[in-house]
């Protein structure tokens, strides 16, 4: 059996009183498309950044494909391409070169051009290629950071908040690309708050919450294990009766999710509400979501905390 | 399963050098993409010092018999834009990658602390070098420069340079803001390089002054450089190339040191 492409065990961090990461441990395996999910401040970052070895942990350990990423940090760099989550550049040079120097720190040379020369189609960035990294616009400068992580062809791939500030078209045209490279065999890792992405691309998903993973499962068995009805009604500006507060998973413009187990408790509510002599506007059923999973493991248990895009 | 590493290499450099080595690169092209500024600049200071200090003093001032001032004058003009050339290319190069958060891409690659070192270190020494040769090219329309030992100028040329580059990258990994390095250049380098006799013989100051100097680590570069020239000084170039050397090495381990721990780069 092959090796996991990242081993996480028993990893802790504190950054002076602050206890950051609470002992983490995960195990992804070679090929996987795996996504960190969490809200701000869960320590996704922080793993990510002790992964990539800018971060040292207070306790535990870290290896991509059996490398430490501490005592054998040169292997387990040279398997490991990260996007930061920071749109950052050298304004001193062109795309194509910033892809020639950073495959050159890995000890690639010139016959890495071929590799270069695709990523740079991948990602729509030929005919940018010779141009000044300050030239380019966000979209294109998000891009070319992707571009920069893989050109040195990692078989793990690390992104942290890759499509954070895109335009959907490009959103759309970077999964593409990176489901691309998931089939041709590299492990993608990524941190997203775009939750149906998460869903739509993802076969494992880990949530974390302060410091410590919540949920770590299939994406379809999470799915499964928190299956449910969601029911959305337009009330309006209204109080609600007690007996069915609990069940409200979110509220916007006067619209209510209910997140049901099952249908009969739709009958509840609605009965609850006649009661009350509240009107009901609109209504709508839905399956549960990724998102749903979300707020139930990690919204519902932060004070007031219940939606996370 | 992708082949992660070192596939079929056409590069001449053997794999573990490739890495510090395009780093080097990188420096290099980083500094002479704005040459103007990096190299044209400081040779223009340094010629009109020359051209002011010579016009002011030259009838009045000889410092060393046989010796006309503006002759004088220049190794120590040309070793003040060494050091401070190559002070300026490894700190502003971090500086900026750092503030800019660029620093990232270096900080992800399987380079050595060693190699990182290595790379800013060369890169600071040849802009220092070029920069020097620039000014000598230059300041030998002005006056004909004899050479009395080239391997002094060499080695204090070198370790000079080393000197302040490492210097520079210190200084560079401590700044967290511009104007920390601002601070760094106008209160440490600039006094330092000033009262170092490029522009008098310490034999000139009163005797406090003179063992004041005597602490200066820049007065022994200036000194030891401007002795290749002249086979003159105010201390004897060995013990300034001991002092140099020796300040070199406490330097380079400190630095050695910052990088292997991550200092201000890692946390």
């Amino acid at each position: 059996m092959s090796l996991p492409a990242i081993k996480i065990s028993g990893i802790h961090k504190h950054f002076g009183a602050l206890h950051a990461l609470r002992g983490i441990d995960l195990t992804i395996e070679q090929g996987e498309f795996f996504a960190l999910l969490g809200p701000n401040g869960a320590g996704k970052s922080t793993l990510i950044n002790i992964l990539a070895g800018l971060i040292s942990p207070s306790a535990g350990n870290i290896s991509v494909m059996g490398f430490d990423v501490q005592s054998q940090y040169q292997q387990a760099r040279q398997l490991l391409g990260v996007v930061p989550q920071e749109l950052v550049f050298d304004p001193f040079f062109n795309v194509r070169e910033m892809l020639r120097f950073q495959a050159g720190y890995f000890g690639r040379g010139r016959e890495n051009d071929v590799w270069v020369d695709e990523i740079l189609e991948g990602l729509g960035l030929t005919d940018k290629a010779n141009t000044n990294m300050r030239k380019l616009s966000g979209g294109m400068k998000r891009r070319a950071l992707i571009a920069q992580a893989l050109a040195h062809k990692p078989p793990v791939v690390v992104l942290d908040e890759p499509t954070a500030g895109v335009d959907v078209e490009l959103r759309q045209m970077l999964w593409e690309f990176i489901k691309k490279l998931n089939r041709e065999g590299h492990t993608i890792i990524l941190t997203t708050h775009y939750l149906e992405e998460a869903e739509a691309l993802c076969n494992r998903v880990a949530m974390m919450k302060q410091g410590k993973v919540v949920a770590l499962d299939s994406t379809a068995n999470l799915l499964n294990k928190f299956s449910g009805k969601h029911l959305r009604l337009t009330l309006g500006s209204v109080v609600l009766p007690s007996s069915v507060e609990q069940l409200v998973r979110h509220v916007e413009n006067g619209i209510y999710t209910f997140a049901l187990d099952d249908m009969a408790q739709i009958e509840f509510v609605l009965s609850a509400l006649r009661t009350a002599d509240i009107k009901v506007l609109d209504m709508q059923l839905n399956e549960a979501d990724l998102e749903d999973v979300f707020l139930s493991l990690v919204g519902n248990a932060q004070n007031g905390v219940r939606s996370v895009s | 399963m992708i082949n992660p590493v070192n596939p079929n290499s056409t590069s001449m450099l053997p794999a573990g050098l490739r890495g510090p080595w395009t780093l080097l690169k990188k420096e290099l092209l980083r500094f002479w993409r704005v040459a103007f500024q990096t190299v044209a600049a400081p040779v223009i200071t340094a010629l009109l010092y020359l051209l002011i200090f010579s016009h002011v003093l030259e009838s009045h001032v000889q410092v060393y018999d046989g010796v006309p001032y503006t002759a004088f004058l220049i190794p120590g003009l040309i070793m003040m834009s060494v050091l401070q050339n190559a002070f300026a290319n490894s700190s502003s190069s971090l500086i900026q990658s750092k503030v800019m958060g660029n620093i990232v891409f270096i900080l992800l690659t399987p380079l050595t602390h060693v190699q990182f070192f290595l790379a800013f270190l060369i890169a600071s020494i040849i802009r220092g070098l070029v920069v020097g040769f620039c000014i000598y090219l230059v300041a030998m329309w002005f006056v004909d420069l004899s050479v009395a030992n080239f391997w002094w100028i060499a080695a204090f040329a070198l370790l000079g340079s080393a000197l302040l580059g490492t210097f520079g990258i210190i200084a560079g990994i401590w700044a967290d803001r511009f104007d920390q390095m601002a601070a760094f250049q106008n209160f440490i380098i600039m006094p330092l390089t000033f009262l170092s006799g490029v522009f008098y013989s310490i034999h000139s100051l009163p005797p406090f002054w003179q063992k004041v100097s005597l602490l200066n680590p820049f007065f022994y570069m200036i000194d030891g450089f401007r002795y290749g020239f002249f086979g003159k000084g105010d201390v004897s170039p060995m013990f300034s190339l001991i002092v140099v050397g020796g300040a070199f090495l406490v330097l380079a381990l400190i630095t050695l040191k910052m990088l292997k721990s991550g200092y201000k780069l890692r946390s």
